[in-house]
């Protein structure tokens, strides 16, 4: 017997658009004009970047059935690399690649602890966060370093093409760059066939030790970049950079669909959840509510989002 | 008085359209030793989780100590005083003994874990069994041997009448196996019945009173142990018929070349394979024979790369293989045990699943083509007719035949010259099975070779050109084509002992 099926759509994939329009809506409708604008939602883009350039990384990471808790520290060092390079040097080229260079090697050695010596990521990664974050106070006796090459300032900052923030399009660059890697790239099918079923990627033939390496330090790499954003942004690297942002990329990674089990990934979803994180933090700023009151709402707002897609998801 | 603990009288169970048990009758004398064989799917871990309450029966009546009962689940089973050993044990490995053998009905004083009269309990019952463990030992401490003689005693301590033993020798050493015969003995002068489910012949004579045996959903013999003789307990396991006509062997197309695809010399691996040496050559087909425990998935697994080999060598086309990367690179695949753990990610479409082991393939500068992912997968349902309604269906949603199909397509897709099979119509239909079958003599006769690991001896005479016996680790035998007239010819030399 032949019989056709339509090409199913499944909704429950695209859950965090519709939740992100929804918000995007009623906040539309609450606030008007003051929120509803361009400059306000493009404002929006460039408070998120950093969260969002980490999301990318993090989809792979949480969908190879791992979590990496250590992005927020090496968002601090990396800033402060970055800046203390440019003040000895004044030279972009020498910081950018030290920070990075310095993320990496810090991503690497996530990797080597979660395969080689079979540490929980969790907990590897809340030990090198500590590590990290203590280096970076010691670094610079807890100071702030300012920034006062302006080119820098301009390209990972503050700068505009016409009206269009650079973070914005840097971020867009990313998520391309994640995008092909997740489905066009055989590193993307390797991913997700460890973090669906380990054991049968191994019986497969694939180097979990190799990729796993290589997905933290990816991590590594985008949190460096992502701290770099921070310092140019705010002219200035200070050491308590990116603190408690793990959890916010977390937050969004699962927001966008992405399994905490592992075996699954959406990177589209995961920057759209950066954003929904982003515009729920913006609304309610400029709803005036005061700060209690904007950690109460936005602490429903998420659960009630994450309840409605799992929930879905399971259907 | 009745004299039975428990009978099971024309019991019929089907699962969809397809009946498992058919009339089915089993008594079970109080205070003995009651053996349940045949063959794998022939019904026997069916009746035994209607007994236990994890299926329930379409028609037939249980009754236990003359009286009837329903038993709905496992609980009800536990408090009619019917304990099931499980083959897969249900011990909690961060937990202690005590804590194991009083899970879920802990003995609390005041509200309070009661852990002094635990551990008094706990020891008493060891010495009762006459049992050497620490009763605070972890038991993932312990070797499969103690496990399987705590998870008796758990049993014991529920006041139980009946125990079921599903392969309980299947991974002991023969040491552990003499201590577990004479518990099992002493539990039997105390009138605890046991059910024993066992492919090892030898043992069954050894130990049981009674045999019971099922094929194909029907009793077909059961009688005291001494009215059996080994020949005529296999035959009756074999529903004393000839194989079905799929199952036959039909004369392969292209002879057997002459030089060696495979070769492994002196293998040794752990303490469990000992010695082994064969060879496999060009368009050939090779089995390999054993019971369960006899080291079969560990050969396979050590000529795939999966495994450290404590010795020997494996020689792949004269290339030596010593981890996965060498094996796939010289063109070995391997057809795991259990597809649905080690063969597929589940959560993955079908198509996800077969370029998987061929991302190479499907590339162009690098990037995945959709197109020739498409074709890939759709060569692969094609060529083995896998039943799927497209490529991009979820693998967990597919039948256990076409499962397993996929695992093969993936495999097949790498073109490999040896492929290596463990077991891979366990859970298949005999349709499927005769497909699966059809598949690998086609792919021998193209100039390949295969290895084959069944516990379905008839498929392994259906299409194995050579045998290899293998027992306790070791190769004990070796029988061509020529020499295996029936199924029982094969049967006899691995339940058979060492000749030495």
């Amino acid at each position: 017997m032949q019989y056709k099926k339509k090409n199913q759509i499944n909704i429950y994939d695209y859950i965090v658009y519709i939740v992100f329009a929804i918000v995007l809506l009623l906040f539309a409708l609450w606030l008007g004009g003051n929120f509803f604008s361009a400059s306000n939602l493009l404002n929006v883009t460039r408070q998120t970047a950093m969260v969002s350039i980490m999301a990318v990384a993090m989809c792979f990471v949480i969908a190879s059935g791992e979590i990496d808790l250590s992005v927020g520290a090496v968002v601090a060092l990396s800033a402060l690399t970055a800046a203390w390079i440019l003040e000895k040097t004044n030279n972009i080229m020498f910081a950018l690649m030290g920070a990075l260079v310095l993320g990496i090697l810090i991503g690497a050695i996530n990797g080597l602890l979660v395969t080689l010596l079979n540490i929980p990521s969790f907990l590897a990664t809340l030990g090198t966060s500590s590590i990290i974050r203590g280096f970076a106070m010691w670094f610079t006796a807890t100071k702030a370093i300012s920034i006062r090459n302006e080119t820098f300032n301009f390209m990972f900052g503050m700068g505009k093409i016409k009206f269009m923030p650079i973070v914005f399009i840097w971020t867009v660059l990313v998520l391309i760059i994640g995008y092909i890697q997740l489905t066009k790239l055989s590193y993307g099918k390797k991913v997700l066939a460890i973090g669906g079923n380990q054991i049968a990627a191994r019986y497969s033939g694939i180097n979990i030790t190799k990729i796993k390496i290589l997905i933290f330090s990816e991590m590594g790499l985008l949190s460096a970049f992502a701290g770099i954003i921070y310092a140019a942004r705010m002219q200035t690297a200070r050491y308590t950079y990116g603190q408690g942002d793990e959890m916010n990329v977390i937050a969004a990674v699962v927001l966008g669909g992405t399994a905490m089990s592992g075996g699954k990934g959406n990177i589209i979803g995961a920057v759209i959840g950066s954003l929904l994180l982003g515009v729920i933090n913006n609304g309610l700023i400029i709803g005036g509510l005061d700060t209690s009151q904007q950690q109460i709402v936005r602490g429903f707002i998420i659960i009630i989002a994450v309840a409605f897609s799992t929930f879905s998801r399971k259907k | 008085m009745n004299d039975y603990a428990i009978e099971l009288l024309s019991i019929n169970k089907s699962f969809g359209r397809v009946p498992v048990l058919k009339d089915v009758d089993f008594k079970l004398r109080k205070g003995s030793i009651h053996a349940l064989v045949g063959g794998n799917g022939a019904g026997k871990s069916t009746l035994m989780k209607i007994l236990t309450g994890v299926y329930v029966k379409d028609s037939g009546t249980c009754k236990v100590n003359g009286k009837e009962v329903v038993i709905h689940n496992y609980n009800e089973a536990r408090r009619e005083g019917i304990s099931l050993i499980f083959q897969e044990l249900s011990l909690i490995p961060t937990l202690d003994v005590t804590d194991n053998i009083f899970l879920n009905k802990e003995i609390k004083k005041g509200g309070l874990l009661d852990y002094k009269t635990m551990n008094q309990r706990a020891i008493q019952l060891m010495k009762k069994l006459e049992i050497e463990l620490d009763v605070n030992e972890k038991i993932k401490n312990l070797g499969v041997g103690s496990c399987q003689l705590v998870e008796i005693a758990k049993a014991l301590s529920d006041d139980t009448s009946v125990i079921v033993m599903d392969e309980p020798t299947a991974s002991l050493s023969d040491k552990e196996i003499a201590i577990l015969f004479k518990i099992i003995k002493q539990l039997k002068a105390r009138g605890i019945s046991i059910v024993y489910i066992s492919h090892r012949m030898n043992e069954i004579f050894q130990i049981a009173d009674e045999i019971s045996v099922l094929y194909s959903g029907k009793v077909v013999a059961s009688k005291p142990t001494q009215e059996f003789t080994l020949n005529s307990l296999i035959e009756s396991m074999l529903g004393g018929k000839k194989n079905e006509e799929s199952m036959k062997w039909k004369e392969r197309k292209t002879q057997i070349g002459i030089h060696n695809v495979l070769e492994v010399k002196n293998l040794y691996i752990d303490d469990i394979i000992k010695n082994v040496s064969f060879v496999v050559k060009q368009s050939e087909i090779v089995g390999l024979a054993g019971l369960m425990g006899s080291g079969r998935t560990e050969i396979l697994e050590t000529i795939f790369g999966l495994r450290k080999k404590k010795s020997g060598t494996i020689l792949m086309e004269n290339k030596e293989i010593n981890n996965v990367k060498q094996a796939i690179n010289n063109k070995i695949a391997l057809i795991p045990e259990d597809r649905r753990r080690s063969g597929l990610v589940l959560m993955h479409s079908l198509c996800d699943n077969i370029i998987i082991t061929n991302l190479d393939k499907v590339r162009k500068y690098g990037f995945i083509k959709n197109k020739k992912v498409k074709k890939i997968s759709n060569e692969a349902i094609d060529n083995l007719n896998i039943k799927s309604d497209g490529i991009k269906i979820k693998t967990s949603l597919l039948s256990g035949g076409n499962q397993q199909k996929v695992v093969i397509s993936k495999w097949l897709a790498t073109s490999p010259k040896l492929i290596i099979l463990d077991e891979p119509t366990s859970g298949v239909d005999i349709h499927a099975k005769t497909e699966i079958l059809e598949i690998l003599r086609n792919y021998a006769d193209e100039g390949n070779s295969v290895l084959f690991v069944s516990s379905e001896l008839s498929e392994m005479i259906a299409i194995c050109d050579r045998i290899i016996v293998l027992k306790d680790g070791e190769a004990t035998g070796e029988l061509t084509h020529k020499d295996i007239k029936n199924e029982e010819v094969l049967h006899y030399a691995i339940q058979k002992e060492k000749s030495n």
